[in-house]
């Protein structure tokens, strides 16, 4: 027994390298995952300012049309899978345990799991443009373009190895986010008495879970297909190819949701903090996310109107696509009616949420104009689709995201982020956003298909492509204004104090950065914006003090030590991907790591000092 | 399986166990994986290569319908450790798992049999159509899960070898036997989709 012990000892160090790599604290990984998907956001962000560079001139030739096919797919992929997924998984991990009055997710080690699976995964991922090229049939790789016979090379096998392995971190994040919402709330917090954030991540974590297993069924396939001669996508052996469209779609409208969800719930904390009221109609704006929701699964035949289903389909997926809009503009008018009337402060944070606002109007508007199937026959892969596309999710999920960091950058590291600087990266972002995106309605009106490599001066889309090309300057110079603004405020930054906006929630009333245990007394929470209540009838003190909670050093509070085994689990699983690629003992080998991994997970200790 | 709960430092706000929660999740996720797999199975029943092997040729009712027996004896055995388990018998616990897990293996034997089979006498691959593809694929997933699960109570038995396990552990056998039940209700559904109604249809072999 001692020996087996002594293998399974837990580490006991928190800081240090081996502190953040061996930590458990939720804290500690929703910063791993924001810093480290950022960079991925970088390396996105990258790609699309090849492709616009591409752009800029017809007839230019800045990559080779492969290397394009390849940006392309891999710009979407990356920003969307390690882009802002991983950054919503971010704020899940700072922001939910503190929003109940929880001291950490139900499932600490798994949700290290999850993060080092992305890390591992994301890195997996893009290492195929070192390993003989990338995916590029688009990042919704219709059939059978992505067959072995028209995607020879290993690109498509990235593609279908590393979302799986990204899959895999997803549900398990999303598993523990529900658990931890459903069965960490603090004593008194009603399901109805959550702050939208968490509700919003509620909702996310279970269209995750149900979402998830689809794709991975239609990508297992792909790989079958690819690799061992299956004919799932084989129109030889008389397959359909419209399947991958089903089964990629009944995924990715569910998946659109899990982009836009959590954002609209950083919105939804942002706005009633900086107009000083309380947030419009919760109960509307709670169950307008949970219709959402349901109703996302509802819509995903509007992405294939030309495939040609037939006037029936057509019409039911148009009919429930303009319903879905109903739920969304019902957010709006919320958002509107919380400021309206209200004592609003222009902080960086509610600068992004407006713009939000704002802009993801602008997309609502153009995804209203596609549900109209006529209409959408017209527009099904012109640039139209990729104005809309960019205003909802870069004016919409961007800057809800920017808008978020802004807003708990001074909970997770104590310092406030500089308000001048973040005002000058808003405006740089906001006008570059407009000039990069907007004339691409112009362009798709005018015919011009996406993902075309260069296009002839005759057609006349010199000038808006031009124009798009240096919005993307200033788009870029906002960005890397922000990036400057959080190395500079990590030094220099203004000291934050525990409540520096003078917030609703629970996570403002305990120090910043909170300590590993984050409340040293449970809250007992009594109404909606339990804390604001509390600081107006004066119980809170002085502004910042909170409740008491966390005041003083509590040596009494025990929590789990740091852990190996999700790193381990994470290398075997990453290392089975590369195997089953490039050789089949890797794979095994990969498969065994993991085993042992399960194994010394389940019969380690829950803390170090059990051993002693 | 053990102590994946590491926080306990108050009552859960359902009172449920986070891990009872967590396997119930889990299973609804599970729930989509296999309803895609049986939904590509039956887009393209009936649809293939000519001159290859069909459902109606190949299935072999009376020898699957004895595994599917074996598979939901089981589940009565899981119960019973369960349930032996939970009055803090360990020897019986013992008994009914291994029980469970031989029959688990036993249903994983008439699966390898039946792949064998279809391979060797009937030259049934999953290259050959479309039927042999989604077949081994929606009937090699299930295969797997069911070896997941032999693992896993194979683990259970073992880990009460070690003195750890009593009464109050119950719910490391719970969450073993919803997973259990789980795999079993799947097969009910693929055995009642795949195999039983294309046959009834068509009157029999």
């Amino acid at each position: 027994m001692a020996s087996i012990s002594n293998v399974l000892r837990r580490p006991t160090s928190t800081t240090g390298v081996w502190g953040w790599i061996t930590t458990i604290d939720h804290k500690k990984i929703g910063i791993m995952y924001g810093v480290s998907s950022f960079t991925f956001f970088l390396i996105g962000g990258l790609e699309a300012f090849l492709i616009r560079l591409q752009l800029a001139r017809p007839e230019h030739a800045v990559v080779s049309p492969e290397v394009y096919s390849q940006l392309f797919t891999m710009h979407a992929l990356t920003m969307i899978f390690l882009g802002v997924m991983p950054l919503s998984a971010a704020f899940f991990n700072l922001v939910i345990p503190l929003m109940i009055g929880a001291r950490d997710v139900a499932f600490p080690r798994l949700n290290a799991l999850s993060l080092w699976i992305f890390i591992l995964g994301a890195l997996m991922f893009q290492s195929g443009w070192f390993l003989g090229g990338s995916p590029n049939s688009g990042w919704f790789a219709y059939a059978p373009l992505t067959s072995s016979t028209f995607s020879p090379g290993n690109g498509m096998d990235f593609y279908t190895l590393g979302l799986g392995v990204l899959g895999v971190s997803s549900v398990a994040a999303a598993l523990n986010f529900i658990v931890t919402i459903i069965n960490m709330r603090a004593p008194g917090m009603t399901l109805m008495r959550m702050p939208v954030f968490v509700w919003m991540t509620l909702v996310t974590s279970i269209l995750l879970v149900t979402a998830f297993p689809v794709i991975t069924v239609g990508l297992i396939e792909l790989f079958l297909d690819r690799r061992f001669g299956f004919n799932f996508f084989n129109p030889d052996a008389g397959a359909d190819v419209v399947l991958w469209q089903h089964l990629f779609w009944v995924f990715g409208h569910p998946e659109v949701y899990i982009l836009i969800l959590p954002a609209m719930g950083i919105v939804t904390e942002i706005l009633p903090t900086f107009s000083k009221k309380p947030l419009f109609g919760y109960p509307v704006i709670v169950f307008s996310g949970i219709a959402i929701g349901f109703m996302g699964w509802a819509v995903w035949s509007h992405h294939m109107f030309t495939v040609g289903l037939g006037p029936i389909a057509n019409s039911v997926f148009a009919l429930t696509t303009m319903t879905i809009a109903v739920p969304t503009g019902v957010k709006i008018f919320n958002w509107i009616g919380t400021m309206w009337g209200g004592n609003i402060e222009l902080k960086t944070p509610m600068l992004f949420s407006i713009g939000f606002i704002f802009l993801f109007i602008i997309g609502g508007l153009s995804g209203v104009m596609h549900s109209i199937a006529p209409s959408d026959a017209q527009q099904q892969d012109t640039y139209f689709i990729v104005a809309h596309i960019h205003y909802v999710l870069f004016g919409g999920s961007i800057f809800a995201i920017m808008g978020g960091i802004y807003y708990w950058f001074p909970k997770a590291s104590g310092r406030m982020l500089s308000e001048s600087i973040g005002k000058v990266s808003f405006w740089l972002m906001f006008i570059g956003m407009n000039v990069t995106f907007f004339p691409m309605h112009f362009l798709g009106m005018d015919g011009m298909p996406r993902r075309q490599y260069t296009y002839d001066s005759s057609y006349g889309w010199d000038f808006w492509n031009l124009v798009a090309t240096i919005g993307v300057f200033l788009l870029a110079a906002g960005v890397i204004a922000f990036v400057h603004n959080f190395f500079r405020s990590l030094r220099k930054g203004e000291i934050a104090g525990n409540d520096p906006w003078d917030a609703r929630t629970l996570e403002w009333s305990i120090p910043s950065p909170p300590p590993e245990y984050n409340f040293a007394e449970i809250p007992i929470v009594n109404s909606r914006d339990a804390f604001w209540e509390q600081k107006q009838r004066g119980e809170a003190g002085e502004q910042g003090t909170g409740a008491g909670y966390g005041e003083e050093e509590h040596h009494d509070i025990h929590m789990p030590s740091p852990s190996y085994w999700p790193l381990v689990m994470a290398i075997g699983l990453t290392a089975a991907a590369y195997g089953m690629l490039y050789s089949y003992p890797l794979a095994a080998l990969g498969a065994f790591v993991t085993m042992v991994g399960i194994y010394a997970w389940s019969m380690e200790p829950v803390t170090a000092s059990e051993d002693h | 399986m053990a102590n994946i709960t590491e926080n306990t430092g108050h009552e859960t706000t359902t009172g449920l166990d986070h891990r009872k929660l967590l396997i119930w999740a889990f299973l609804g996720s599970e729930c989509m994986f296999f309803g895609s797999l049986i939904a590509t199975y039956l887009v393209y029943y009936g649809q293939g290569t000519p001159g290859t092997p069909t459902p109606l040729q190949v299935l072999d009712i009376p020898t699957t319908s004895t595994s599917t027996f074996v598979l939901l004896m089981s589940s009565f055995m899981m119960v019973m450790s369960y349930n032996a388990i939970s009055k803090g018998n360990v020897k019986n616990f013992r008994i009914w798992i291994m029980c469970t897990a031989i029959l688990g293996a036993t249903f994983l034997g008439f699966q390898f049999y039946e792949f064998r089979e279809f391979a060797v006498h009937y030259g049934l691959t999953p290259r050959t159509n479309l039927f042999g593809t989604t077949f081994f694929t929606t009937t090699g997933f299930h295969g797997a899960h069911v070896t997941v699960g032999v693992i896993w109570l194979v683990s259970l038995f073992l880990y009460s070898y070690r003195g750890d396990l009593t009464k109050d552990h119950g719910l490391m056998v719970d969450i073993a036997a919803l997973y259990w039940h789980f795999v079993d209700v799947v097969w009910i559904v693929i055995f009642t989709l795949v195999y039983l109604i294309p046959v009834g249809v068509s009157g029999g072999t």
